[in-house]
């Protein structure tokens, strides 16, 4: 399949290997691979922080970037989300309708990577090897806004090498939410400590995730506290084969 | 055991129903965050019942219809909220009832005064009922003389530590049995009290019994009031519900506009949602019904006073996103499951409502442009579990979402020139002009690997900036790459021509 990949500011300027591994691991998997170089950001930011005005011209930036394409893959939950469940927000809000019509469209065709690889194309086992003890977390706008369910997992399930572990309380928020991490930082480090505790608790080497945002908020505090753990997306895991 | 006290004599602490500035949630959570007492009282309980909850509701299969119809009847009562109010006016008008309208806090307050001096009362006995936390009646009336007694243990325990409310349901959730032994030992005067909770229930209830008896006005809420009937309805746990609704001979229920539910039948959905949502249990206690007076009977209060509140309600119903914040019918099951909740309890919301559904409708009711209710659509991560289990599916993190853009338009309008240079308006302004053009964000890219420089150390970046430096108090930070991902994507079309992939787009 032709798919578009949206890589997401936030992947794209910190965290490119999740890109990189994306692109990879969905070639190995025979899709063909488009990058549009106008894409930016989906406006996530602006609009839950409230700056809800300013994300409009984001969402048309996206319609136009995105539009043509039959499929649009993103390795980020939470962008996706905003993508899928809050731009029909923000086209109510520019009341705009043909925008509405355009951004409901559109929503039908953007995947979270998991969903993508499980729900769309029923692969589950895509070929990977990673002999790491892992454990993965499942971020909120994945789980409940996305609803991708087990998808990340049945994927884990199947690559050899893995000692995957379960989190404990897995299903609660790591405390990230965006600028919430910031200007609620005390109570977000309070929802951290937590989570924490619970990877920590699996003796796993690696947590995982389908969303860097979250795995920068815990693995920013599982090195400052020299836990000896460390945090890597999903894609990255199922990129991963025995030659490299 | 003997009560030698009788006289509740502490005042709550202000909040933001209250006149005056509160502080932020915020600054209010740096408190209760630290109180590892507080923190260990309320992780326990919340979890526990959590846990108990998501027991009973696996119990019905038919959950998520139920849910549905709980949503949809509540949505459909809104819509024709005029309607059904007259209905109810009418139904307990023929039931020997009397309907009084208030506006806000102030005339309902005054028509509930009113009706007590009328009876020359100074002793009132309530039961729980937030309605009269949010219009701040115990107050009112102690400036009228008129003692308030509340009469369900946890409110009691509330008003003698001079304390607010910290669950909608479980209001000294944040207490445990040694404080509480402490309490009545030091408040009531009893002496050999164990924290057995049976003998702290027997203390509550040495103290209140005379109160039942002796007081002339009974003062409730309601859960629901059917508009065919008029039939009140309070749902609760201990039954001095049932005492305070049916021993003094005048009661006066205090109800928001939006608490009327079209029909009888209605109560198969509600019955069916409430209780597992609230306390996980099959069914509660204690449901008490009521229609009008006694009329002669001698059955019930010889004299029934209903007060409709709005206090903003309107204002809610007028806005399309935030009115589903009506359909509430208060289990507390948001805040059970809020990870924020949890952690910060609910005196940090400085407000009658806390958790999720406080966060929402604290802000709506109130109005908008105050920095202690504006900061609440703001305590919350948008992690989504309040949705998930809400009984009649109100959208927390949609409307919290929606609020957040009033609130910032609030300023951006409103604000003159102080909003528009307040220093997140004005980062915002300038990504929002980065990201809408890719010559602009790819020059931010760069810009942010090189002016990094000095932050950075050992691949790792330890404390940020300013109002970033929330951060990394407790996260370490990873620096920005060199290569950008797009850096890389442009670099492999070129040395591999296998891979079938493209970069169109590219211009
Ligand atoms: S918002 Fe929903 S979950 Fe929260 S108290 Fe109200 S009805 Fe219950």
């Amino acid at each position: 399949m032709r798919v578009a990949l949206f890589i997401t500011c936030f992947n794209d300027t910190l965290f490119p290997e999740t890109g990189r591994a994306t692109v990879e691991l969905l070639e190995r998997l025979g899709h063909e691979v488009a990058f549009p170089q106008e894409q930016t950001c989906c406006g996530q930011m602006h609009f839950n922080t409230g700056y809800q005005r300013e994300a409009i011209p984001l969402v048309r930036r996206f319609v136009e970037v995105f539009g043509d394409y039959d499929a649009v893959v993103a390795p980020s939950g939470s962008c996706v989300g905003m993508v899928r469940e809050l731009y029909p927000m923000a086209a109510e809000l520019a009341n705009d309708k043909k925008l509405l019509y355009e951004v409901e469209e559109l929503g039908d065709k953007v995947f979270e990577l998991s969903e993508f690889l499980v729900n769309k194309t029923g692969v589950t086992d895509v070929g990977a090897y990673y002999p790491h003890r892992v454990t993965y977390h499942p971020t909120c706008h994945s789980l409940r806004m996305l609803k991708v369910g087990d998808a990340p997992l049945e994927l884990l399930r199947n690559v050899r090498g893995i000692d995957l572990v379960e989190l404990p309380e897995a299903k609660e928020c790591c405390g990230f939410g965006g600028t919430f991490a910031v200007k609620n930082a005390d109570t977000s480090v309070a929802m951290l400590g937590d989570k924490l505790r619970h990877v920590l608790d699996t003796e796993a080497e690696i947590c995982t995730a389908g969303d860097n945002s979250c795995l920068m908020h815990i693995g920013g505090g599982l090195k400052r506290q020299r836990a000896g753990v460390r945090t890597v997306h999903l894609a990255e895991i199922l990129a991963s084969t025995e030659e490299r | 055991m003997t009560i030698i006290r009788h006289q509740p004599e502490k005042q709550a602490p202000p909040d933001a129903f209250s006149k005056g500035r509160t502080p932020t949630f915020e600054e209010s959570a740096k408190e209760s965050l630290a109180n590892s007492q507080l923190r260990r009282n309320l992780g326990k309980a919340t979890q526990t019942i959590r846990r108990k909850r998501a027991v009973a509701v696996a119990e019905m299969p038919d959950w998520e219809e139920l849910r549905e119809a709980g949503r949809a009847l509540k949505s459909r009562t809104l819509r024709h909220l005029d309607d059904y109010l007259v209905q109810l006016e009418e139904s307990v008008t023929r039931a020997g009832g009397q309907v009084h309208w208030a506006r806000d806090a102030e005339e309902a307050n005054r028509i509930i005064g009113g009706i007590a001096k009328s009876h020359d009362a100074k002793e009132v006995v309530k039961v729980k009922s937030i309605a009269t936390d949010e219009t701040k009646l115990n107050e009112y009336l102690e400036g009228e003389g008129i003692a308030a007694y509340e009469t369900d243990l946890a409110e009691l325990i509330i008003q003698l530590a001079g304390e607010t409310s910290s669950h909608i349901l479980v209001p000294a959730i944040h207490k445990n049995r040694s404080e509480i032994r402490e309490l009545f030992m030091r408040e009531l005067g009893v002496e050999d009290l164990s924290d057995e909770p049976p003998d702290l229930a027997n203390a509550a209830r040495l103290y209140l019994r005379k109160k039942f008896l002796s007081a002339k006005v009974g003062i409730s809420g309601a859960n629901f009031a059917v508009a065919e009937t008029g039939t009140v309805c309070v749902v609760e746990s201990e039954g001095n519900g049932r005492m305070c609704t049916t021993l003094p001979p005048v009661l006066v229920t205090l109800m928001g506009i939006e608490k009327v539910i079209p029909a009888w039948q209605d109560y198969e959905v509600f019955m069916q949602l409430l209780p597992r949502s609230s306390t996980a249990e099959r069914m509660n206690p204690y449901t008490s019904f009521w229609t009008g007076s006694s009329q002669g009977s001698g059955d019930g209060p010889e004299e029934f006073h209903l007060v409709l509140l709005d206090n903003g309600r309107t204002d809610v119903l007028a806005d399309e996103i935030g009115r589903q914040s009506l359909n509430c019918i208060r289990c507390s099951a948001c805040l059970n499951v809020c990870p924020v909740y949890e952690r910060t309890g609910g005196h940090a919301y400085n407000s009658v409502y806390p958790g999720p559904i406080g966060a929402i409708l604290t802000p709506q009711l109130v109005g908008i442009g105050q920095s202690g209710p504006d900061s609440l659509p703001y305590a919350s991560s948008l992690c989504g579990a309040c949705y998930e289990v809400c009984p009649v599916k109100i959208n927390i993190p949609q409307v919290l979402i929606h609020l957040r853009g009033k609130i910032v338009r609030h300023k951006q309008d409103e604000g003159g020139l102080m909003g528009k240079l307040d220093p997140e308006n004005v980062a915002m302004q300038a990504m929002g002009r980065i990201f809408s053009n890719r010559k602009l964000y790819e020059g931010a890219q760069k810009a942010a690997h090189i002016g990094q420089w000095p932050l950075a150390k050992n691949g790792t970046i330890h404390r940020l900036p300013g109002k970033l430096a929330g951060w990394t108090e407790a996260r370490d930070l990873k620096p920005v790459p060199e290569q950008t991902f797009r850096d890389w994507w442009k670099t492999r079309g070129k040395g591999s021509p296998s891979n079938g992939s493209s970069g169109d787009g590219a211009s």
